[in-house]
C-alpha cells in the first residue's frame, strides 16, 4: 500500500493503482474520454489530466499509478484550462450534429462538453449549438471523408475523436486488429489497417468498436426503414423476433433504466409501432438445443483425431461472429462447429416453412425481422441456408439500438404503455432459452437437455457449474451424462477463443463440447446493445439479469420441456435432427460464403 | 559611439542556438516513422524559412514546391503534379545561387527518388502507407528489438532478473551486450530531447552483473529433431538457444577450443572478460544444448556429414579470415594479422612485446582492440596508422579516447605503402604516404590522395594489420554461394537449393559486423528454422512489467567510470566500472517509458512474441 494524498484527502491506494482509481475510490470523479476500463489507457484525450506536486507537467490520471507520497490535484486552474482546451481542440475536428447523430444522449463526449458549457441544446431541445471558441472548425471533406454505405460497421470521420477505444476492443477483445491509427502528424486518423477493406481485414462484424466508441463516430448501418416500409406495406405481414439478450436493457435511452423494461413491454411497443406478430427468439434456442443436444450425443461415439492428431470438440455456431471468424483463422476448426443453424435463423425457417404454411400468410408475404443483440446478424441473414430457393428466411435484423431508436422516432412512450404478451404459436419460451443471451448460457441449456436424453431424469436446473481454465481465459466443467463424463468449456472474446483453439491443437486441453461468443459477457456484451456512455463494460450485469429472469421468472427451465417445440416436433419436424430437420435447421460452414455478397463487401 | 566592440550573443541567437540542438536532437531521435512525404515538406518548409530571398529559383520555386506538397498531402495530388514538382526541383539545384537553394532542390529530388513509393501512394491513391510502429523508438532501432522500455521499468524496481528474462526474450546474450554492445538504441532514445540518450547499455551491464540469474527456461516438450550449427559465436549462440528452447535437439560445432567465436577471440579482456562472457554461454548451454568445440569442418568433420546428420543446419561461422595490404613485406616476420594477434592474446598465446614498438594499420574498433592490447603487452610504443582522418574512423569515439588516454598514438592520414625488413628478414619500419583527404564519394566518406610531400618511415618491430576481415567458407563451397566474400542467404536467413533446411547468418552473411546485429540474426534463423520443420513453437517469456512511473526531471545522463589505477594500461582487468545500484536506479528513473506514455500504448503490449 502507499499513502497518497488527493485534494487534501489522504489514502493508502494498493500499488499499481492508477491515479484515477484512487480519486473514484474517494469519490472524485475525473472526468475521462478516452479511457475505457481494462482495455484503453493510452492517455490520448489529455481530459483526466491531474497536477502532481513535484511534477513540471500535468500527468494523466488514467495511465499513470500512484507512488508513495504522491499529492495530487485534480482541479487546479491549470488542469481546467488544460480539460477545457482538449476538448474545444477535439470540438473542432467534430461535426457537433447531436440531433442526427444516433448517440446523442449516450455520447460521452456530448456530456462533456455539456458539462463544460462549450455546447448547449436550443431551449426547445432540439439542435445543439457551439459556444465561442478560439479554434476554427476543421471537418474532413471529400474523399477521406467517405465511408461504403453497405458495411455493417458504419463510421464517420467526423465524429472521430480518435481514442483508439475500437482500436482496443478488435485489438485486445478479438484479436483481430481491423481499426489501426493511420497516417502520421496531423492527417493521422483511424482507419481500416493498411488500407484494407473491413472483410479483408478480417472484420466479423460484431460491433464491439461501437459499443467502446466514445461517440457517434462508429455505428451500426441503419436498417429501421426496411421494417417501417414492410408495416406500411399492406400486402406485408410483419414478424418479429426478439432475441433473449435484447430484453435485459432495451429500455436504455428510453428513459428507463437497464433491466427495467421486460419483454412484454416490448411486445406492446412493437404493436404500437404496427408489427402483426411478434415472437420470441428464446423459442427458437430451445429448438436449437434439441437439435445441437442430439448432435452431441450422437457425435460422441464418433471423436476421433483429425490428420494433426488434434482431437477436436462440437463447437456452438450461435454466433455469427465467431462463426466468420472461424471461417477466417480456424479453417481446420470449421468441420466441427455445430451444423444447427442460430435460433434467429431456425425460426426465420420455422416462420416461412411452418407458420407461413398454418397461418397462411404466403412466405414472400412475410416480412421477417430480427431484433437483436448484435451487429453480425446482419451479415448472417445473407447467407444462404434459406429455406425457399428465392425467398430470404430472414428479411432484416436490426439491433437492440435500432428498436429504441424506432420507438423514439415515433414518440411511443414506453413507460405509459401496458405489457403485452407474445404471440402464439412461437412465443412460448424456457428459461433455458432466455440464457442464450449470455456466455455459458447455451452450454448450461444444452446440458440440462442432453442430461435428460440421455439419462432419462432431470438434473436441478443449477448443477452445471463452470470453473476458470488453469491453462487460460476461460470456464470449464465435466459432467457425467449416464456415464460419460462431457468435458466442456466456455469462452466469451475473440482473443480467449483464440488462446483456447491454441491450447486445443497444442494438446493441452480437450474437450467434448465448447460454447464461444465473439462478444464479452456473450451476447448480453453484444455489438448492437445500448451503450450508456460510462467507460466500463456493461455485458456481465446484463448477463446477470437474464440469470435472474431463468431463476426467479421462469416455470420452464428446460427446452425439452418447452410444450410448442414439442407440438412443432410432433406435428412438423418429427424428432431432433430428421430430414426435415436438417433440411430447415441445419446448414453448412461453407470456408468461403459464395452467396453472402453483402456480407463479402462489406 | 566606439570604433569597435565586443560582440556577444543576442538573446535571440542564444534562443536559436538551443532550439536548433533540440531539433537536431529530434531529428536525430527518430527513426523512419514519420509518412515521408510529410517529411518532405517540414525539411523544405525549414529550408524555405532559411531562404534569403536574393533568387528566384529559391524564393519563388521553394514556395510552390512546398505548395506542392501541401497538396499531396491534403490528398489533391496528381503524378503530374509529381513530375512537376520534380521540375521545380531540379532548376533550384541547377539554378540556385547558394547552398540553400541547391540544397533545398537536391534535398526534394533525392526524396522523390527515395520515397518514390511514398509518393505514388499518395499522388495516385491518397493513401499514406507509412505507420509509426506501436513500439518505443529504442526498441525498434535495435536490431534485436528487446523491449528496452520494460526491462529498464525492472531494472528501476529492482527487479534484475525480470530485467534478464525481458531481454533474454530475444536475445540471450544480455552480459555480452552490457559490455560490448555498439547500442544503436540509444542514437534514437527520446530522452535526448530532455537533455541526453538514457544509458541503456550500462544499465543492461548492471542488470546482467548484479542479478541472481535464476535458471533458464525448460525447453517445450522434445519434437525429435536434431539441429546442427556451425559456429559458436554470437548467432549461433543465439539460434542454439531458441532452437533449443523451442524443443529440437541442438549440437554446436566449433573449430576453437572454447565458444563466443570472435567476442571471445577479438574482442580483448579489458572489454569482456572472459569469466563474464563465460556466463552467458553456460546460461544458454544450461538449456541443454550438445557442443563439440576443437571440431573444425573440413578438418575434423565434413559439411555434408552434418547435413546428414541433422534436420536442419545453421553456419554461422563468422569472419575469421584477414584482409591483407597487398604490399611488399606482409610475410615479414613482425607482421600479423588483426584476427590472428587478438586470438593469440585471448588464448594465453600472446606474443611478448616488451620493448618493441608496434604499428596497427587500421581506423576500426578492431584496429582500437589490437591497438590497446598491443600497449598491455608491453610494447615500447603504439600507433595506431590510418589513411583518413581521426573523423573518419569507424571505430567509436570512447575507444579512441581510450586508446589515446592509455599512451597510444594514432596518426592520421599516412597511407601505408610497404613494410621494410632488416637482413633477417624481420619488420624493420612501415613505409607510409602522407595524404591529403579529399572528394567525397558515393558512400559519403571522403577519399584521401598522395599528398605532395615524400613517403617516410615509421620505425618498428612489428606491424599488426586490421583493416577488416573476410569469411573463409571453403569448407562448405558445395552447397554455399558467396558474393563479395559473404554467404549469400535470403532475408529470412535460408539458403535457396539446399537438400536439408540450411540457414545462415552473422558476419559470414552480413560481412564483418555488431554482436547485436548477429544475434538479431541468430533469432530470425531459429524463427524461421522452426517453421521449416514444420512448427510455430512461441518462445516468449512473459514478465510481469511494474507499471509505468513518471521519469524524473532534467537530469544528467550516468557514464561509466574508468578503473582508477596506475598500471591500468598494462592488466586486461575490465577498464570500466560498472554502475552501483545508486546510479543505476537514476539512470533508470530517466526513461521516459516511451512505450506506456507514446504512441506504444496504442496497440497490444506484447512487443515481440515468437
Amino acid at each position: 500500500m502507499v499513502t497518497v494524498t488527493i485534494d487534501g484527502t489522504v489514502i493508502e491506494a494498493p500499488e499499481g493503482t492508477t491515479v484515477l482509481e484512487a480519486a473514484r475510490g474517494i469519490g472524485i470523479d475525473i472526468p475521462t474520454l478516452c479511457f475505457f476500463a481494462q482495455l484503453n489507457n493510452i492517455g490520448s484525450c489529455r481530459v483526466c489530466v491531474v497536477e502532481v506536486e513535484g511534477e513540471d507537467r500535468l500527468v494523466a490520471s488514467c495511465n499513470t499509478v500512484v507512488r508513495e507520497g504522491m499529492v495530487v490535484h485534480t482541479d487546479t486552474d491549470q488542469v481546467c484550462t488544460a480539460r477545457t482546451t482538449a476538448l474545444q481542440l477535439l470540438l473542432s475536428q467534430h461535426d457537433l450534429n447531436c440531433a442526427y447523430c444516433p448517440r446523442s444522449g449516450t455520447c460521452r463526449f456530448q456530456k462533456l462538453l455539456l458539462d463544460a458549457e462549450l455546447i448547449a441544446w436550443d431551449p426547445l431541445g432540439l439542435f445543439m449549438t457551439e459556444l465561442p471558441s478560439p479554434y476554427p472548425k476543421q471537418l474532413v471533406r471529400g474523399k477521406r471523408a467517405e465511408w461504403p454505405a453497405h458495411n455493417i460497421i458504419q463510421r464517420d470521420e467526423n465524429r472521430c475523436i480518435h481514442c483508439g477505444r475500437c482500436i482496443a476492443a478488435c485489438d485486445k477483445l478479438e484479436n483481430i486488429g481491423v481499426w489501426a491509427f493511420m497516417g502520421t502528424g496531423s492527417r493521422s486518423t483511424v482507419g481500416v489497417a493498411d488500407g484494407m477493406t473491413m472483410r479483408q481485414a478480417g472484420c466479423v462484424s460484431c460491433g464491439q468498436c461501437i459499443t467502446h466508441c466514445p461517440t457517434g463516430a462508429l455505428s451500426e448501418r441503419d436498417d429501421i426503414s426496411l421494417l417501417l416500409d414492410a408495416i406500411a406495406d399492406p400486402t406485408k405481414t410483419t414478424v418479429v423476433q426478439i432475441a433473449p439478450a435484447t430484453r435485459t436493457s432495451w429500455g436504455v435511452g428510453l428513459g428507463a433504466d437497464d433491466g427495467a423494461l421486460g419483454v412484454e413491454r416490448m411486445v406492446a411497443a412493437l404493436k404500437a409501432l404496427g408489427v402483426d406478430y411478434v415472437f420470441d427468439t428464446s423459442l427458437a434456442a430451445d429448438l436449437t438445443i434439441m437439435e445441437e443436444g442430439t448432435e452431441l450425443l450422437n457425435g460422441l461415439s464418433e471423436r476421433t483425431p483429425d490428420t494433426n492428431g488434434i482431437t477436436w470438440p462440437l463447437f456452438t455456431s450461435c454466433c455469427p461472429a465467431w462463426v466468420r471468424h472461424a471461417k477466417d483463422h480456424h479453417p481446420d476448426a470449421l468441420a466441427h462447429l455445430s451444423s444447427a443453424k442460430s435460433p434467429m435463423m431456425m425460426l426465420g425457417a420455422v416462420t416461412k416453412a411452418w407458420f407461413a404454411e398454418k397461418c397462411d400468410p404466403p412466405p414472400e408475404n412475410i416480412f421477417s425481422v430480427a431484433l437483436m443483440p448484435c451487429t453480425a446478424k446482419k451479415g448472417e441473414i445473407t447467407l444462404p441456408m434459406n429455406s425457399h430457393p428465392d425467398i430470404p428466411d430472414m428479411d432484416a435484423a436490426l439491433t437492440t439500438r435500432e428498436l429504441a431508436r424506432m420507438i423514439k422516432n415515433a414518440n411511443i412512450d414506453v413507460n405509459a404503455l401496458g405489457d403485452m404478451p407474445l404471440d402464439d404459436p412461437l412465443g412460448t419460451f424456457t428459461g433455458a432459452g432466455v440464457i442464450f443471451g449470455t456466455t455459458g448460457g447455451v452450454m448450461e441449456a444444452a446440458l440440462r437437455t442432453a442430461y435428460f436424453v440421455a439419462t432419462g431424469q432431470t438434473a436441478p436446473p443449477d448443477s452445471f457449474t463452470f470453473a476458470v481454465s488453469p491453462h487460460g481465459a476461460w470456464t470449464e466443467g465435466t459432467f457425467d451424462l449416464n456415464g460419460t463424463p462431457i468435458r466442456c468449456a466456455v469462452s466469451h472474446g475473440l482473443s480467449n477463443a483464440h488462446a483456447l483453439l491454441d491450447a486445443i491443437r497444442a494438446g493441452v486441453v480437450e474437450y467434448e463440447f465448447v460454447e464461444i461468443m465473439a462478444c464479452p459477457s456473450g451476447c448480453a456484451g453484444g455489438g448492437g446493445q445500448p451503450i450508456d456512455g460510462t467507460d466500463c463494460e456493461q455485458g456481465l450485469k446484463r448477463g446477470q439479469t437474464l440469470r435472474a429472469i431463468d431463476k426467479t421468472q421462469m416455470p420452464l427451465r428446460y427446452s425439452h420441456e418447452n410444450p410448442q417445440i414439442q407440438m412443432l416436433y410432433d406435428v412438423f419436424f418429427g424428432k431432433p435432427c430428421s430430414e426435415l430437420a436438417h433440411h430447415l435447421l441445419h446448414t453448412v460452414h461453407l470456408p468461403d460464403d459464395a452467396g453472402a455478397t453483402k456480407e463479402k463487401t462489406a | 559611439m566606439p570604433r569597435l566592440v565586443i560582440e556577444s550573443p543576442t538573446a535571440a541567437e542564444t534562443e536559436h542556438a538551443r532550439l536548433a540542438k533540440k531539433a537536431a536532437a529530434m531529428l536525430a531521435s527518430t527513426p523512419c516513422e514519420q509518412c515521408p512525404v510529410e517529411y518532405t515538406a517540414s525539411l523544405s518548409r525549414m529550408f524555405l524559412a532559411d531562404s534569403c530571398g536574393k533568387c528566384t529559383p529559391c524564393r519563388v520555386g521553394l514556395r510552390t514546391c512546398c505548395a506542392k506538397l501541401d497538396t499531396i498531402i491534403a490528398g489533391e495530388g496528381t503524378p503530374q503534379l509529381l513530375d512537376d514538382l520534380r521540375s521545380t526541383a531540379q532548376v533550384m539545384y541547377a539554378a540556385s545561387d547558394c547552398a540553400i537553394g541547391f540544397t533545398a532542390g537536391r534535398m526534394i529530388l533525392d526524396a522523390l527518388d527515395g520515397f518514390a513509393e511514398d509518393f505514388a501512394s499518395h499522388a495516385e491513391d491518397d493513401l499514406c502507407s507509412h505507420r509509426p510502429k506501436a513500439q518505443a523508438t529504442c526498441t525498434t532501432t535495435c536490431p534485436a528489438h528487446v523491449d528496452i522500455p520494460a526491462y529498464i521499468a525492472c531494472i528501476r524496481a529492482g527487479h534484475l532478473d525480470d530485467a534478464l528474462r525481458v531481454i533474454r526474450n530475444t536475445n540471450p546474450l544480455p552480459t555480452v551486450c552490457g559490455y560490448v554492445c555498439e547500442h544503436p538504441c540509444e542514437a534514437t532514445c527520446r530522452r535526448a530531447l530532455e537533455d541526453a540518450p538514457v544509458n541503456i547499455c550500462g544499465l543492461k551491464r548492471y542488470a546482467a552483473d548484479n542479478a541472481t540469474w535464476s535458471p533458464a527456461p525448460t525447453p517445450l516438450p522434445a519434437t525429435g529433431k536434431t539441429i546442427g550449427i556451425v559456429g559458436g559465436g554470437p548467432a549461433g549462440l543465439t539460434a542454439a538457444y531458441y532452437l533449443q528452447l523451442m524443443g529440437h535437439a541442438v549440437t554446436i560445432y566449433d573449430q576453437r577450443e572454447k565458444l563466443g567465436g570472435m567476442v571471445r577471440y577479438g574482442i580483448p579482456d579489458y572489454r569482456l572478460p572472459q569469466d563474464r562472457l563465460d556466463a552467458d554461454i553456460d546460461f544458454i548451454l544450461s538449456t541443454g544444448i550438445d557442443v563439440r568445440t576443437d571440431c573444425a569442418v573440413g578438418t575434423d568433420t565434413t559439411f555434408e556429414e552434418l547435413m546428414d546428420a541433422h534436420d536442419a543446419m545453421f553456419v554461422s561461422i563468422g569472419a575469421h579470415d584477414s584482409k591483407k595490404l597487398g604490399c611488399d613485406g606482409e610475410d615479414a616476420n613482425g607482421v600479423m594479422s588483426a584476427v590472428e594477434f587478438l586470438l593469440a592474446a585471448s588464448s594465453g598465446r600472446a606474443p611478448d612485446f616488451t620493448g618493441k614498438r608496434v604499428c596497427v594499420v587500421g581506423g576500426g574498433n578492431v584496429a582500437m582492440d589490437c591497438t590497446r592490447t598491443a600497449k598491455r603487452l608491453g610494447a615500447l610504443s603504439v600507433e595506431c596508422v590510418y589513411r583518413r582522418r581521426l573523423t573518419d574512423m569507424t571505430a567509436l569515439p570512447e575507444e579512441i579516447d581510450e586508446a589515446k588516454a592509455e599512451g597510444c598514438q594514432i596518426t592520421q592520414l599516412q597511407a601505408p605503402i610497404a613494410i621494410k625488413t632488416d637482413k633477417d628478414g624481420a619488420v624493420c619500419a612501415l613505409v607510409v604516404q602522407p595524404q591529403v583527404i579529399g572528394a567525397i564519394g558515393r558512400g559519403g566518406r571522403p577519399a584521401p590522395y598522395d599528398a605532395d610531400v615524400a613517403q617516410r618511415d615509421i620505425p618498428c618491430e612489428v606491424v599488426i594489420v586490421a583493416i577488416g576481415q573476410a569469411i573463409d567458407s571453403g569448407a562448405f563451397s558445395s552447397v554455399v554461394q558467396t558474393e563479395r566474400g559473404c554467404i549469400v542467404a535470403q532475408e529470412d536467413g535460408a539458403i535457396a537449393d539446399a537438400p536439408t533446411p540450411l540457414y545462415a547468418g552473422g558476419d559470414a552473411v552480413s560481412g564483418p559486423s555488431t554482436v547485436i546485429k548477429a544475434i538479431a540474426a541468430g533469432r530470425v534463423a531459429a524463427a524461421n528454422i522452426d517453421n521449416a520443420l514444420g512448427y510455430t513453437h512461441d518462445v516468449y517469456d512473459h514478465v510481469d512489467v511494474p507499471p509505468a512511473q513518471l521519469s524524473i526531471g532534467p537530469c544528467g545522463r550516468i557514464e561509466l567510470k574508468d578503473v582508477i589505477s596506475a598500471d591500468a594500461a598494462q592488466t586486461f582487468e575490465i577498464a570500466k566500472l560498472g554502475m552501483s545500484v545508486q546510479e543505476a536506479h537514476q539512470e533508470a528513473s530517466r526513461c521516459l517509458r516511451c512505450d506506456h506514455y507514446g504512441f506504444g500504448a496504442t496497440r497490444s503490449q506484447e512487443v515481440a512474441s515468437w
